[in-house]
């Protein structure tokens, strides 16, 4: 695929593991993987990305007597994920268009 | 290897980077190490799924931007003595046009590769121009009643449009070349201010 197009739907995939609850490293990996392989470094990459652009917030709590690391949504994010939604209708059509030639042989 | 033991090889491999960001990846791996084994995976295991040290060590170095890297370099670990202020303030005609003469010399690499390309392309161009210039002149000398001259005409465009397809791979191979020759260069001048730390 495409690495530009695979950077902003990874962004959106993170995004979207820590829409509805907090996460962590690892869950967010285990809740993405039915869907795709993420390996560990490039959602280092990730994480780092969404944290300076403000779409994400971290907290260190204690986990089992361990820290451990979580990830919040914050407002940019949840409106980044709404952007994708509008961009994705866009893609869809586009998409369409490509395909409609074939199905007419 | 265990857990301990990967994030000592870790922190080896990532000697010299900014002191902030190897620590945030040594707590980023050691706590996927914790989860994994929370979940039943031995020590072992835990840390064989986290892939070789290596690997993440060029992905942190690609990650850091060179301007990080650069300061973190830059910046003294201790307080200057008085003697060392008077040397950097003293020293400044010296060390400053040699800074700037350092970086305008990659500045230049780097034009002049892409220049090398540009070159490339505009003689791919001009060549297209050739072919269409000499066509439509053909066509025109044909008109006038002159079909000798426009033969050759016609034959010297052939030739450029030939020429111009030949070029138009060289054109794209020396393209993708010079941005992975770039790339490289960003990775040697990174490496460069990483090892100088780690001879210390």
């Amino acid at each position: 695929m495409d690495n530009q197009l695979k950077r902003g739907l990874l962004d959106v995939c993170v995004l979207a593991a820590i829409k509805n609850e907090d996460s962590y490293g690892y869950k967010i990996i285990k809740d993405m993987k039915p869907y795709l392989e993420l390996s560990e470094s490039t959602l280092y990459t990730i994480l780092k990305r969404l944290e300076a652009a403000d779409m994400l917030s971290v907290r260190t709590a204690e986990h089992d007597g361990r820290l451990r690391k979580y990830y919040h949504i914050t407002e940019a994010g949840i409106k980044r994920i709404e952007q994708f939604r509008t961009e994705w209708k866009e893609v869809v059509s586009i998409y369409q268009f490509v395909v409609r030639g074939e199905q007419h042989e | 290897m265990n857990k301990t033991e990967f994030l000592a090889a870790l922190e080896r491999a990532l000697r010299g980077l900014p002191q902030k960001d190897v620590e945030e990846r040594l707590a980023f791996y050691g706590e996927l190490i914790d989860d994994r084994m929370e979940e039943g995976l031995s020590e072992e295991e835990a840390v064989a799924e986290r892939g070789s040290v290596d690997e993440i060590a060029k992905q942190t170095l690609a990650d850091i931007p060179l301007s990080r890297l650069v300061k973190e370099r830059v910046k003294p670990n201790r307080a200057l003595r008085a003697w060392e202020i008077v040397l950097v303030v003293g020293g400044f005609p010296l060390w400053f046009p040699l800074l700037l003469a350092a970086a305008v010399v990659v500045l230049a690499l780097y034009i002049v590769l892409w220049a090398l390309v540009i070159v490339l392309w505009a003689v791919e161009i001009s060549l297209w121009a050739c072919a269409l210039g000499g066509i439509v002149a053909a066509v025109f000398y044909f008109v006038k009643g002159t079909a000798l001259q426009g033969i050759v005409m016609l034959g010297a465009a052939l030739v450029c449009a030939g020429l111009s397809i030949f070029l138009f791979f060289g054109c794209v191979a020396a393209s993708k070349g010079v941005v992975i020759l770039a790339k490289k260069i960003a990775r040697g001048l990174k490496s460069l201010f990483v090892r100088k730390e780690r001879a210390k």
